[in-house]
This record gives structure tokens, C-alpha cells and sequence, in this order.
């Protein structure tokens, strides 16, 4: 049997399926729309049945594309995911509007039953409903009153699941005319929604009694300085804070384990593998991708704590209540910033936190502008780079014009991510227009079961779906770098030069290394794309790393340091800048200077070098189409702003 | 005094004349935005817009292009 579990937004309809399944859940996308689709099993007399959690809405009719999940399968009685039976959530405190829909569910005939939830806090309200008289509403339709956020309310659904299960279906109609309007007649669906909010206003009557009908004085009181004009963004702009602070101070330490724990791996792989294709193919191609993947886990876990913790207290409606003003000239919505300020700290959080955004176009444009804001994987190119080119002196005395550099390379960022937008607002066509039209429930304290279940859910995601794209390109650069026409009589021809063997064994182990990158694949592309790139001021060598941080930014000050067969393990990094110094062309001038290297970091800003974006994006948008559109977009805008201020400032 | 939403002060409750034709006009209707519904006037977002609104004790926001087609009186 299928159990569709249906309802409004913000009537704890999540707490609802968490209660009924407990951590046995599978996420993924309903066909043919990217929403998240929830289910999970249940079992009654034994026997295992299917619940799916469907979006949130507010009617059967859909605002967007991506909700008309609800429309198509509750009314084609064909579909693979139409229900045989529905557990409807509402809010106790807010009945009328709530049984809008549920009116609709309830003429369609297919047994359901209505969980009253949050009805500890309908009682505080002053809320009394008759659930008898309720009953009478609904004839064959048990009600249950549930608080699924304390745990309530379980082992009664199960139980009116149970004896509900083989009911017929129900002959009886909230209204007699009760056809469905078709998905796009709006005044066919107006004119439905009216006469069926007039009827339930009518029934009402005898089944609710409050004392005044009254929004909680806390949360008005808590709104006067959230939304305030000036102290809500300055309090947006201290949590933002708070959240970075926590996830650059902590992310770190359990990055840097996953990434020794994935090298001892390799190690230990390559010791108990006999040598050979299958030993490589392991040990330095599998293993580190695996740990290519996990590595970003703490900084989406991470952000998704916050985010689902700002969301479960009502505080994520507030900010995009004061932020939509500003964001709409762009094309974008108040729901854009948290996915775009995630960003700052690692897109693949902020791109999966787009499902939120329910008009596809203000999502599209989220998700395609969001690898613009500067991630924290840009910060050791951008740190290499500015003490390499940027000498350390004070404007005025006191500003550090080193500092005034990197901050104005997060500024190039949001400015073109706003830009950008901008654009693709003209250019992407769109019947559906976005609106807001958004419910900000009450504060309430986050259900730290809900928050835990959201971040697994999105780690999950990320390591399922987005982490065999991130592999299979891992392994196809790994074989590049490894393998070469000529790569093994270099390497031979490299061992018998004497500077070779005047080396000591680690410095032939550096300098193998380096032989083997220039003359991998990799580097025959590197130096094949020297004269694209020389009118940017880079030489092949950049243009080797530049290709292999297509893994991950932060890998092109890694293969620089390969490259020049220096040791890169100092914090200082010094060894590895004084060598970049030191570096000249075939004419003798130095291929780092002022120009170069602010072309190099400003390429970093806009290039999408960063093959896990582009796999969360194939996955949020369904499409390959989008992820080159993208790659091509913002390589284009790097490669010629790159070579604008190469030319500017030599 | 007949006026749209968008136009009135805050902190005021009015009751809602009508709701104008529009793409939205069924997506207001099911928010609970239909003829002889008193809402009140809560806040409004920094820059003026959206504004929030409260009726039968659950607050809503909604922008001013949204209001401007609920007709209320006071």
C-alpha cells in the first residue's frame, strides 16, 4: 500500500514523517521535477507500507512547476505514485485555512485521515475545537490529534491507519460539484477556493471556539527587531558572521583528517596491492577520489546544521522578508541569500539549499550565479598569489594593501554575481511568474531530531548522487597525470643526467615527480594551451595547474609546488614563493609579476574550477545542459577579464 | 473609505472588499484572502516592501504588487 502524507507548509508535516519512520528514510526526486521526494516505511500487521512525504503546499493547484507533483499525482488515479491512502497534516491553530485543502484531498474520494497537529499550541491559543463535530464534516475520515514535535500522536495514526485500510472509497463530497479545475484555469480554481473556504467558515461554526483569534504576542514581539529596518541586517549580518566564524574555525580540523586518513589509506593500499595498473588505479586514483568526495561533508553538514536550524525557528522567513526588496531587481528572491551566502563559504551547500526557491527561474539564476561568491577553496590561491605580487605596504599609513586586494576579489565576486543575474534575468524567458506571497510562522525552538535528519539527508545526497560524477572525473584526471606518450623515457632520461644523480633521495623524488606531471597528458595539454594563455601572462606550467585544480581550487597550489619540485608542506609556503620568484621565461623577465598574478587571481574569481559544483548543479538541475552552460559562461568571463587586466597592468 | 492593500498604514484592520483578477487572484483566495476576511496591518520589510499582514492569527507577507490587488475598506 502507498500513504501519501499531505498538507500545508509550516504545519509540522515533517515532524509528522520523521515520528512515522524514524531514520529509515530514502530521499530523492519525484520524475521529472527536481523535489526533494521523502519516503520511508511503515509497517502495520506486519506488513511493510510505503509513506511519501509531498511538498508542503497550500491547494492541489500548484504556484510553481515544481509543486504540480501534488496536482498530477493525486489526480491521475493511474500514477505510479498515486496513493491508496492519505495521512492529511493541519495545523490545529489555523483550521480553516488548512482544510482548504484537505477538502480538495477529501473529494477525490481516496481514504484519508486528518492528523490535528501542533495541538498543544492551538491550546494555548485558546483554540477549542469540537473534534466530534468535526467528524461529522468529514464522514469516514478518523481524526487524530497529534504534537509530532514532542513526539505525540504515533501509535494513533498507525492505529486509525490500520482500520482504515480497507475502506472503500468514500462516496461522500465535501461539495457537490466537485470536479478538479484544470492546471491552468486560475479563475476556475478562485472561484472553487471561495466556495469551499465559505462552506468550511459555515461548518466552522460548530466545530472551533477561540476566545479571540490572536497571532502570538512573543513572535510580534521578537518581528519588531528581526525585520527592524536597521537592526535586522545588522543582526542578519552577526548571525551570517557567527555561522563562518563556526564553520572556518571547525570545519577544518575534521578536513584535515579525512584528508590524512584518505593518504594513509593510499598508502597502506598501495603496500598490500601487488604493484602494478590495479595498485595505481587504487591507491592514487579510487582512494583519492573517495576522499575527494568526503572532504567536503563537515562544510555541508556544517552549514546545513545552521540553515536547518534557522529555518526550523521561523528566522529564515524573516530574512527573506527583508532581503526580497533588494534581490528582486536582480531577477533573484529573498529566498536567493542564504544560498548565495552559503556560497561564501563552499557553493555545493548553497546550490543544494536552492530547493527552497520555488520559482524556477529566481532558482535557476541562484544556482547559476552562485559559484561566483568566493569560496573558501579560492583563499589558498588568493593567499599564494598576493604575497607572491602584492608588496606588503600601508594606504594611509594603516590599511594593508595586501588586505585591500583580497577583499576587493570578494567584492569582484558578489558585484559579477549580481551582474550576472542581472543578465540572465533578461535572457531566461518565463511564462510563471514569481511571487512571494509567504507564511512567517511563530519562533519556536528548532527539534534537533529534525535538524539531524535534514543534515544526513543532504550529506547523503551529496555523497550518492553528486559523489559518482565527482569520482569518475577524479579518476579520468588522475589517469592524465599519470600517463603520457613519452612520460616513461623522460623519467629514464631524467635518472641518468648528472644533476640527477648528484641529488639527495629526496630531491629525486621531487624532481621525478615534477618529470612525470610535464610529461603526463596533463601536461602535454598544459603546454599544447600555452599560446591560448600567454596573452594572459601564464606560461604552461600555470596552465598544467590550472587543469588539474579542476578537482578542487585549491589543488593548483599543490601542482605548482609539484611542478617546481618544491616541498609545499610550510604554513609559510615560503620555499614554494621564493622559487614562483625566481621563475622567468623563455626572454628572462620573471613570469610572476604585478600583471600575471592579478590576471591569475581575477581568473581564479570567475572560472568554474570546480568539478563538485558542477556535479551538484547536473543534479539540482537535472540536466548536463546547465553545468557547461556554465563551465563555458564562466570561463569565457575569466579568460577575457583575465587577459583585460594583463593587459591593463603591464 | 474603499482602498488596496498596498496603500494602507500600518497596525490598521480593514476587511477585504474583493480580490482582483489576476494570475495570483486563486493563490491569494487560498491563503485565506477572500470578501469579509478582517485583516490587520503588522509590519512592513525595510524599504517599505513586502508588508505582513496577520488574519485568523498566522501572519503573512506578501509584496506590494501582490496587495495592490485586494481591495479593503475600513
Amino acid at each position: 500500500m502507498k500513504i501519501a502524507l499531505l498538507g500545508n507548509p509550516n504545519t509540522g508535516k515533517s515532524s509528522v514523517f520523521n515520528l512515522l519512520t524514524g531514520l529509515r528514510q530514502q530521499v530523492g526526486n519525484f520524475a521529472g521535477v527536481t523535489v526533494d521526494k521523502r519516503s520511508g516505511f511503515i509497517q502495520l500487521d506486519q506488513v511493510q507500507h510505503e509513506l511519501i512525504d509531498f511538498p508542503g503546499t497550500y491547494s492541489i493547484y500548484p504556484r510553481s512547476k515544481e509543486e504540480s507533483v501534488v496536482f498530477d499525482v493525486l489526480s491521475d488515479s493511474n500514477h505510479s505514485q498515486h496513493p491508496d491512502q492519505i495521512v492529511f497534516v493541519v495545523d490545529a491553530s489555523n483550521l480553516q485555512r488548512n482544510l482548504l485543502f484537505f477538502t480538495q484531498v477529501y473529494d477525490l474520494g481516496i481514504p484519508c485521515i486528518l492528523v490535528l497537529n501542533m495541538w498543544d499550541l492551538a491550546q494555548r491559543k485558546g483554540i477549542i475545537i469540537a473534534t466530534e463535530e468535526l467528524g461529522k464534516m468529514f464522514p469516514g475520515v478518523p481524526i487524530i490529534q497529534s504534537n509530532a514535535r514532542i513526539g505525540l500522536g504515533k501509535d494513533r495514526i498507525l492505529k486509525a491507519l490500520t482500520s482504515n485500510g480497507n475502506t472503500e472509497l468514500n462516496q461522500v463530497r465535501f461539495l457537490e460539484s466537485s470536479e478538479l479545475c484544470s492546471i491552468d484555469d486560475v479563475q476556475c480554481q478562485k472561484l472553487e477556493a471561495e466556495k469551499r473556504l465559505r462552506k468550511i467558515k459555515d461548518s466552522l461554526k460548530h466545530v472551533v471556539q477561540t476566545k479571540t483569534p490572536e497571532g502570538d504576542s512573543i513572535s510580534r514581539k521578537i518581528d519588531r527587531v528581526l525585520v527592524h529596518p536597521i537592526f535586522g541586517y545588522v543582526i542578519f549580518a552577526f548571525v551570517l558572521l557567527t555561522i563562518f566564524q563556526f564553520i572556518f574555525t571547525f570545519a577544518n580540523a575534521p578536513m584535515n583528517w579525512i584528508d590524512t586518513l584518505f593518504s594513509h589509506f593510499s598508502t597502506w593500499s598501495s603496500e598490500a596491492i601487488q604493484p602494478g595498473l590495479v595498485n595505481d588505479l587504487i591507491s592514487q586514483g579510487i582512494i583519492p577520489g573517495i576522499g575527494g568526495v568526503v572532504v567536503f561533508v563537515p562544510q555541508i553538514a556544517m552549514l546545513f546544521f545552521f540553515i536547518s536550524i534557522l529555518e526550523e525557528s521561523g528566522y529564515l522567513s524573516r530574512v527573506v522578508f527583508i532581503m526580497d526588496r533588494l534581490m528582486r531587481p536582480f531577477g533573484l528572491n529573498g529566498k536567493s541569500v542564504v544560498p548565495l551566502m552559503s556560497s561564501v563559504a563552499c557553493a555545493i551547500p548553497g546550490i543544494m539549499a536552492t530547493r527552497t526557491i520555488s520559482n524556477w527561474k529566481e532558482r535557476l539564476i541562484t544556482i547559476l550565479v552562485a559559484p561566483f561568491m568566493s569560496c573558501s577553496a579560492r583563499i589558498p590561491v588568493y593567499t599564494l598569489l598576493i604575497s607572491l605580487v602584492i608588496p606588503k605596504t600601508f594606504v594611509f599609513g594603516f590599511i594593508n594593501l595586501q588586505g585591500i586586494v583580497l577583499f576587493g576579489l570578494y567584492s569582484l565576486g558578489i558585484v559579477f554575481a549580481l551582474l550576472v543575474s542581472l543578465l540572465l534575468k533578461l535572457m531566461i524567458q518565463q511564462k510563471e511568474k514569481g511571487f512571494l506571497l509567504l507564511e512567517l510562522p511563530d519562533y519556536k525552538n528548532p527539534r534537533w531530531g529534525n535538524v539531524f535528519i535534514n543534515v544526513l539527508e543532504k550529506v547523503k545526497i551529496f555523497i550518492l548522487d553528486a559523489g559518482k560524477i565527482i569520482l569518475a572525473i577524479s579518476i579520468i584526471l588522475w589517469f592524465l597525470a599519470s600517463f603520457g606518450p613519452n612520460m616513461n623515457e623522460s623519467m629514464h632520461g631524467l635518472s641518468k643526467t648528472n644533476a640527477y644523480q648528484s641529488m639527495t633521495e629526496k630531491e629525486q623524488t621531487k624532481a621525478m615527480d615534477a618529470c612525470k606531471l610535464s610529461n603526463s597528458y596533463i601536461g602535454i595539454l598544459g603546454k599544447g594551451m600555452e599560446p591560448v594563455i600567454a596573452p594572459l601572462g601564464y606560461d604552461w606550467k600555470i596552465g598544467i595547474s590550472l587543469i588539474t585544480s579542476f578537482a578542487a581550487r585549491e589543488v593548483f597550489v599543490g601542482s605548482l609546488a609539484t611542478i617546481y619540485a618544491v616541498q609545499d608542506e610550510s604554513d609559510e609556503q615560503t620555499l614554494l614563493i621564493d622559487r614562483m620568484r625566481n621563475e622567468v621565461k623563455a626572454d628572462g623577465t620573471p613570469v610572476f609579476t604585478l600583471a600575471s598574478g592579478v590576471s591569475l587571481m581575477v581568473f581564479y574569481v570567475f572560472a568554474m574550477q570546480c568539478m563538485a559544483t558542477m556535479a551538484v548543479v547536473k543534479r539540482e538541475t537535472n540536466s548536463w545542459k546547465w553545468p557547461i552552460i556554465q563551465l563555458v559562461f564562466m570561463g569565457l568571463l575569466a579568460y577575457f577579464s583575465a587577459w583585460l587586466c594583463f593587459i591593463l597592468l603591464s | 473609505m474603499l482602498n488596496t492593500l498596498d496603500h494602507i498604514e500600518l497596525q490598521r484592520v480593514v476587511e477585504i472588499v474583493s480580490v482582483d483578477n489576476s494570475p495570483i487572484s486563486s493563490k491569494l483566495t487560498e491563503m485565506g484572502l477572500v470578501a469579509g476576511q478582517l485583516i490587520t496591518t503588522l509590519f512592513r520589510a525595510p524599504f517599505g516592501d513586502p508588508i505582513a499582514i496577520e488574519l485568523n492569527g498566522t501572519v503573512l507577507s506578501l509584496r506590494l504588487e501582490e496587495a495592490q490587488f485586494i481591495e479593503v475598506k475600513a
